[in-house]
């Protein structure tokens, strides 16, 4: 069986981070992903990565902007630590390889980004994200001697011992069906957010709340969940994200009289507000029948704005998404965009070194929630959430494994049952519904009550409907038998992910009787510091969601009205 | 707005190759109709069989957006992404109306639409020594390096490993331990880095081995698979200037020798002297090069294939012994063109990703313009002071067949 210091399961930026962090230490380190680690969604990221490394900068103002950002739901003790190791992290980054975007000097050139007060993003044209991943996968394979990689294994229980601690997974080899379990004295959980759980979504088709799910059934809390970012620029048919760096390189947002419409909410930044205003405010436009398009269900990003040798040299990939994906030049003609499911702020409840409640146990990137994002995150800032408490997170699991002993505990029990699950989800005979429907109604549903504009209403029965698709995709079918690349069987796992992340959504969706960040109550349009300011927590009781609260850490900046 | 938007649903039918290991049975065709608007992707279009008809359909696939490289496959027998290929534009390319979709090439298919990148893609990339060997010391902020030769390495960095590259490649195909051109791009990606080390020990590494760089037989294959304008032959063609020219590495495999005898024949004679280019390219570059050791054995070896031409009448006495004639105007002219370019300080070098216009806006007395950058680190980039022309030229590439 096999067994190590620190297991990490997922190899977004997050995982090989964390992965390349804890082996560092000297500690015996392995990185698990369900899929290659250059196709985790982190290649997605386009805009960049925020540091205050400008001379002009100080990691204050970052931290303050990240701050106002969250809606004042981030915890400021969190939000100070990234801020300020960001410039280090960003270097890092360059010294090992990225290939970063530079100015005339020959110095790393930076960008404006949505809610910062000065140009602090840092880049790689339009595919930062994609260029990150690659040089820590880099490494990785520098580092193959002290790394230990399963890639294309899918994880399907985190394993506990008799103290509660986690001590290991899990797994199904993806490639022969083969179940194993790994012994570990910590486990990261670094697998993403759980996007697919809306549709449409900005969000790969492998990003299904797998960690979320895992971590909340072995008992993990989950926070903020009800904070779900709707990007304001997604192309309006297939929900493909076109980046915050067109704003950021001064494109236009139009309705469809033409008028820059953010002027009415952010008289100051207008398109360059925080994410959660400029999506609202499309929404509103689309609402009240200013939108494009069929049905007025679209607003226009003018990126003609933009010198052109400027747009082809840094946001190329966009011009190739509007001409492969929607079949339009962007150098010539407005696109037309929308708000669409981007990213989750909630997720597993850790600490500033990624610890989750449970002992062993350690969450980082989108899969977590520290918070440093709150009610709402800031763009780019994602990037560097993943790093940062990537980082820390294997350094301190790497430092804690050192102190004790390889767990022994009897995982035979466990991996039947895990194994018979499978094989029983593969035997189900074919009178219920299939996995695929479940998830198109759900994913339809999550947009239609827990989106941009959310009230009682609709989110009570959504929690309904919920109940019911829980039901069914208990016993959803498959026509998958065999063991090979069987990604049937896998989607019916990755079903009851997602149906558990929506939950969690809805509820604390329900439970927050206020407007703040990306959460907007129809019903509670105001923001309500004096009984809201406090984080949601939602914990497994049983089969049912429990509701619990936890304070927001300040520290330097208390709440005031958030204007743009 | 984009008309070809508001086109209804059509109906497609994909036929696809499908093979399950665990049955013992070879592979087979399998027909699905599925209905989308014809601008929708040949992912979406899989992924609609697979959820009405049959979910033991096999195809890796995330982003949707041609950025997770998940995706490679063959369309009616081309390398491309599913995801990045417009329903439309394959049928219109399927021989019978019907599109056709198979796993990639040149790697062992594990299930239906899946293969073993493992096996051949990832391990020739852990072949070139894939990350960065930096100078030292590490400066205590960012390496001060050029604008252009970062925006320059970004062209290879934007690969997404989707294997559509090595898929078709017809070297590798005839010679399955070529080091293939997604690893060579991905060692572009570090020798032309200002920040790296070790760029003469990257490129005699790559010069020297059989298989590396000059193994590669200029088919354009990978140029045209490309979904992201990477253009790896044009990478592999930079690694061998970058060889030959700034490293002279003088490889075990003739390639330098080769080039160089190529160049010159053709700067003398205005076309190539095939004859002479054998014995030059082993013996060493000039007419006593057919009297070195290696050349000497390599024509004795070549005996039977000479004979075989001359008996067809492929060449003739004459035309062994003496180069191929032109006008003396003509001559004229191709050795201006090697004036004029060796007269240059710095070597220019096409770099599309750089200044990603069309043609050079005219300039008269320069033919050499837009698009066009200096290298090393190249610098003043594109010429300025010209209202930039239409369609980039990099979508060329990337435009689906």
């Amino acid at each position: 069986m096999p067994a190590h210091d620190v297991l990490i399961i997922g190899a977004g930026l997050a995982g090989q981070r964390a992965a390349l962090a804890a082996a560092q230490t000297g500690a015996s380190v392995a990185i698990m992903s369900k899929v290659h680690p250059v196709r985790s969604h982190s290649v997605a990221a386009a805009g960049g990565i925020n540091a205050a490394i400008s001379v002009d900068d100080d990691w204050h103002s970052h931290a303050y902007d990240t701050v106002k950002g969250s809606d004042f739901l981030g915890d400021q003790d969190a939000i100070e630590i990234m801020c300020s190791e960001a410039p280090g992290e960003v270097m890092h980054l360059e010294h090992i390889g990225v290939t970063f975007h530079r100015n005339d000097k020959g110095e790393m050139d930076l960008r404006a980004f949505g809610g910062a007060s000065m140009k602090r993003t840092a880049y790689v044209a339009d595919i930062t994200g994609q260029a990150l991943l690659h040089v820590l996968y880099e490494q990785l394979m520098k580092h193959h001697e002290t790394v230990e990689r399963y890639e294309e294994w899918f994880t399907t229980s985190l394993l506990k011992d008799d103290h509660g601690n986690c001590c290991g997974v899990l797994a199904r080899d993806v490639r022969s069906g083969r179940m194993e379990a790994f012994t570990a004295k910590n486990v990261i959980l670094a697998c993403g957010g759980a996007g697919q759980a809306y549709k449409p979504t900005t969000n790969g088709l492998i990003v299904t709340g797998d960690g979320i799910a895992m971590a909340y059934r072995a008992g993990a809390p989950l926070m903020d969940m009800e904070m779900v970012q709707y990007h304001p620029t997604c192309l309006v048919e297939t929900g493909i994200l076109i980046t915050e760096g067109a704003r950021g390189e001064g494109a236009h947002l139009l309705n469809a009289n033409g008028e820059r419409f953010m002027e009415k909410s952010a008289p100051n930044k207008m398109e360059l507000a925080s994410r959660d205003v400029v999506s609202r405010a499309e929404q509103i436009e689309i609402n009240e029948g200013r939108g494009v398009g069929p049905n007025g269900s679209g607003i226009l990003l003018d990126v003609t704005v933009v010198p052109r040798k400027r747009t082809l040299e840094a946001l190329r990939e966009i011009v190739n998404l509007g001409r492969d994906f929607a079949g339009v030049d962007i150098t010539k003609e407005p696109i037309m965009i929308r708000p669409g499911q981007h990213y989750i702020m909630g997720g597993v409840k850790t600490d500033v070194d990624g610890r989750t409640p449970i002992e062993g146990l350690y969450a980082a990137g989108e899969v977590a929630c520290v918070s440093v994002h709150g009610g709402n995150r800031l763009g780019a800032n994602s990037l560097l959430d993943t790093l940062i408490f990537g980082r820390r997170a294997g350094e301190h699991a790497a430092e804690r494994a050192a102190s004790m002993s390889m767990p022994a505990v009897d995982t035979k029990a466990q991996l039947r049952e895990d194994a018979a699950h499978i094989d029983a989800i593969i035997a189900r005979p074919h009178d219920g519904r299939r996995v695929s429907e479940i998830k198109n109604e759900l994913g339809e549903l999550m947009n239609k009550h827990a989106a941009v504009f959310r009230e009682e209403q609709g989110l009570q029965s959504a929690l309904g409907e919920i109940a019911r698709l829980k039901e069914e995709a208990a016993k959803a079918w498959i026509d998958d038998r065999g063991t090979v690349f069987n990604q049937d069987v896998l989607g019916a796992i990755e079903l009851g992910y997602m149906v558990d992340c929506a939950e969690a959504t809805v509820v604390a969706a329900l439970e927050r009787k206020e407007s703040r960040g990306a959460q907007f109550r129809t019903d509670f349009p105001e923001r309500n510091d004096e009984e809201w300011l406090k984080h949601i927590d939602i914990t497994l009781d049983g089969e049912t969601p429990k509701v619990s609260y936890s304070p927001v850490t300040i520290t330097q900046w208390q709440p005031e009205e958030r204007k743009y | 707005m984009a008309e070809a938007h508001d086109r209804p649903p059509e109906q497609f039918t994909l036929r696809m190759r499908r093979y399950d290991p665990e049955s013992g049975e070879a592979p087979y065709w399998d027909e699905h109709t599925i209905e989308l608007e014809p601008h929708r992707s040949v992912l979406e279009g899989i992924l609609q069989a697979r959820d009405r008809f049959d979910g033991s359909i096999g195809i890796r696939c995330s982003c949707r957006q041609a950025i997770c490289g998940s995706c490679g496959i063959r369309v009616n027998g081309e390398p491309s992404l599913a995801c990045h290929t417009h329903l439309d534009a394959a049928k219109a390319g399927a021989k019978d109306g019907v599109i056709e979709i198979e796993p990639m090439g040149n790697m062992p298919v594990l299930k239906d639409l899946i293969v073993d990148m493992d096996a051949v893609h990832w391990k020739k990339i852990q072949r070139v020594t894939p990350w960065l060997l930096a100078k030292q010391p590490v400066p205590e902020r960012e390496y001060i390096v050029d604008k252009d030769a970062m925006v320059d390495v970004t062209q290879s960095m934007a690969c997404i490993q989707c294997g559509a590259c090595v898929s078709d490649c017809l070297a590798m195909e005839v010679d399955p331990g070529f080091i293939g051109p997604a690893a060579l791009a991905k060692s572009y990606r570090f020798v032309g880095d200002p920040r790296d080390d070790q760029q003469f020990e990257r490129l005699n590494d790559l010069a020297q081995d059989p298989q590396g760089i000059f193994d590669c037989t200029h088919c354009f294959k990978c140029v045209d698979a490309c979904p992201k304008g990477v253009n790896p032959m044009g990478q592999i063609m930079r690694l061998r200037r970058s060889a030959t020219n700034d490293h002279h590495i003088v490889d075990q495999n003739n390639g330098e020798r080769h080039e160089a005898a190529f160049t010159t024949l053709i700067k003398d004679n205005g076309l190539l002297w095939e004859a002479e280019l054998l014995p030059r390219s082993y013996g060493g570059n000039s007419w006593f090069g057919k009297f070195a050791p290696p050349a000497g054995k390599e024509l004795l070896s070549s005996l039977p294939a000479i004979l075989k031409a001359l008996v067809r009448g492929k060449v003739t006495p004459m035309g062994a012994l003496k180069p191929h004639k032109i006008p003396k105007a003509d001559l004229k002219s191709v050795q201006a063109i090697y004036d004029k370019i060796e007269s240059r300080e710095e070597r220019y070098e096409l770099n599309l990703y750089i200044a990603g216009e069309d043609e050079a806006p005219a300039s008269p007395g320069d033919p050499v313009a837009a698009g066009v950058t200096h290298e090393p680190g190249g610098h003043e980039g594109s010429p300025s002071g010209s209202e930039p022309q239409d369609t980039p030229v990099e979508t060329r590439e990337q435009t689906e067949g």
